[in-house]
């Protein structure tokens, strides 16, 4: 009997440490982003790092101001925003509602694998095929921009909004889609309605996934934005996100060297932007959680 | 104990010294635009001497050349000659470094093979590159907007463009910074408005090296100074080398050894 309560200690501590070690992992992680990035307020301030607007880190005198980045990085991920959320909750609801089992069973998995393609294959197509194709149609100067940026990222978060979207909207209790028929309401109206009503918790999660999803993809800009460092004036301007300056700058900065911990301070902006994005996501799955019919 | 403890610490003293005044270990540090050479010579030394140990890492020059001086690296690569105040510190500290250019590095402007323009003069380039001249009209060519490409900032590439182009004026902001020659390459190729610079070794048929100044950027105007986007690569050594070092070296400097890697790595060989 004791050998027996024993052992089951043991298994509940074998598991509490593999749970232990992914919270450990990102602390330490964390630790050693705060350590390295910190020292660059020692040669900027705040305000002037944030909120300048010349990102020189390697002329003398250097200048470590990231707005053009940040502005480049949101930029790209509202735009992205704008077209990936109707592209992925149109999918759902017609996965979900509309579709008949068998185009369902077709659809669901080419979604689910576009989200398994390679960032850096996105990159890539982006750059020889969809840059030219920009040039040449919209008659622009380059095709490596803003606009091709946000289409591919639109490509990568597609996947993640549709998938949490149509489970959202398919686990809504069957009850409330029969009643509101019942009632003498159309199929659209049910789903205008009740369905998207009754999962908006679901959705909302789903698009703010995707979207840090896209703020934090790296590959992606670093291929297809062009990389130019100034504050965007129109949607088809070259732009440097945060993400690809980090990427591309790291391999060469001097090791301890205030352009080191420049780029470290960039990645603390953009492990907090995320943070955010996750906190909101789950505020709102917390706040509007999804309880049945009462939901409504 | 307390007599087993000192004879780890002798013992551990021991190993550290024997460590460092060991023959067959050469430390190297300093510059990343000679990282790409450096690596493959040294892998291909090694193979050559197994019993030499060299171990390479890129701090940049002015990190190379301060290490060398303050002997924690044997060799210090540099992408440029030790300034002043550099050979005046290591005079107080009584080192004597003693440089050996390794090879020629030589940056051509490239633009698509569409572009009517095939000469160019620095100080145009210069204002493309600030971003005072931003049609093609201004230069002669048709009436379209000049697309800037440029390196990272970091990168060597970059360094040699800002030092001899630039004359350490600022790259406009608004130019599409690209993280390797390749993607240079890349870029221009697919755009027909596009101005980029490559290092030699990457320039192909997939885009049109424009001259300077009517001179063809190639590794013999490289060599000979006349191509004004061209620098020597360095390595320097606490004074003559001698054993190991010198070795080595010579294996750099050997047309039929090292000197294939300079070729290998995109950059000029010396012969």
């Amino acid at each position: 009997m004791k050998t027996r309560r024993r052992r089951e200690q043991l298994i509940r501590l074998c598991f509490f440490v593999a749970a232990s070690i992914s919270i450990l992992v990102l602390f330490m992680i964390l630790v050693f982003l705060f350590i390295e990035g910190i020292p660059i307020l020692k040669k900027v301030s705040l305000v002037h790092f944030i909120f300048g607007k010349e990102w020189y880190p390697t002329s003398s005198p250097p200048d470590f101001g990231i707005l053009p980045l940040l502005v480049a990085s949101i930029a790209v991920t509202v735009l992205s925003a704008f077209m990936a959320i109707p592209l992925g909750v149109m999918t759902a609801i017609y996965l979900a509602e509309i579709a008949s089992g068998r185009i369902r069973e077709i659809i669901k998995p080419v979604v689910e694998l576009l989200a398994a393609l390679p960032s850096v294959v996105i990159g890539f197509f982006g750059m020889v095929v969809v840059a030219p194709f920009l040039q040449d149609t919209l008659d622009l100067a380059t095709g490596l921009n803003l606009f091709n940026a946000s289409m591919m990222l639109a490509f990568m978060s597609v996947p993640t909004i549709c998938t949490i979207s149509e489970d959202a909207i398919y686990s809504v209790p069957r009850e409330l889609k029969e009643a509101s028929m019942a009632l003498g309401a159309t199929h659209w109206e049910t789903i205008r309605r009740v369905m998207i009503p009754a999962s908006l918790s679901g959705i909302s999660t789903s698009i703010i996934l995707g979207m840090s999803r896209a703020i934090g993809e790296t590959m992606v800009v670093l291929m297809v934005a062009g990389g130019a460092a100034m504050i965007p004036t129109s949607i088809f301007k070259p732009v440097r996100p945060m993400p690809a300056s980090i990427a591309a700058e790291m391999a060469e900065a001097p090791f301890r060297g205030d352009h080191y911990h420049a780029l470290f301070a960039i990645g603390i902006v953009l492990f907090l932007f995320t943070l955010c994005f996750n906190l909101v996501a789950d505020h709102i799955a917390q706040k509007h959680k999804q309880v049945g019919a009462a939901t409504l | 104990m307390k007599s087993r403890w000192m004879v780890l610490i002798a013992a551990s003293l021991l190993f550290l010294v024997s460590g460092t005044a060991s023959a067959g270990s050469i430390r190297m540090d300093g510059s990343t635009t000679v990282l790409p050479i450096a690596q493959k010579v040294v892998e291909a030394y090694m193979k050559e001497r197994p019993d030499v140990s060299i171990s390479v890492s890129g701090g940049g020059s002015g990190n190379g050349i301060k290490a060398l001086i303050d002997g924690t690296t044997d060799i210090a690569n540099s992408s440029r000659f030790m300034k002043d105040e550099e050979v005046k510190l290591a005079f107080e500290k009584g080192v004597y470094p003693v440089p050996f250019a390794i090879a020629y590095d030589c940056i051509v402007p490239v633009v698509h093979p569409d572009n009517p323009i095939a000469d160019i003069s620095m100080a145009q380039l210069k204002s493309i590159y600030m971003g005072e001249i931003k049609n093609w009209k201004e230069v002669g060519g048709p009436d379209k907007e000049i697309v800037v490409v440029s390196r990272d900032t970091s990168s060597g590439t970059y360094e040699v463009w800002e030092e001899k182009v630039m004359k350490k004026e600022r790259v406009y902001a608004g130019a599409l910074l690209q993280a390797s020659n390749g993607a240079v390459a890349q870029t221009v190729s697919k755009n027909k408005v596009a101005i980029g610079y490559l290092g030699i070794g990457y320039v192909d048929k997939s885009v049109k090296a424009l001259t300077i100044n009517g001179i063809t950027g190639n590794e013999e105007t490289a060599l000979s100074g006349k191509f004004p986007v061209s620098r020597a690569l360095f390595m320097f050594t606490r004074g003559w080398p001698t054993g190991d070092i010198l070795n080595f070296i010579n294996y750099v400097l050997n047309p039929q050894k090292g000197q294939k890697f300079v070729r290998e790595a995109g950059f000029v060989p010396l012969y």
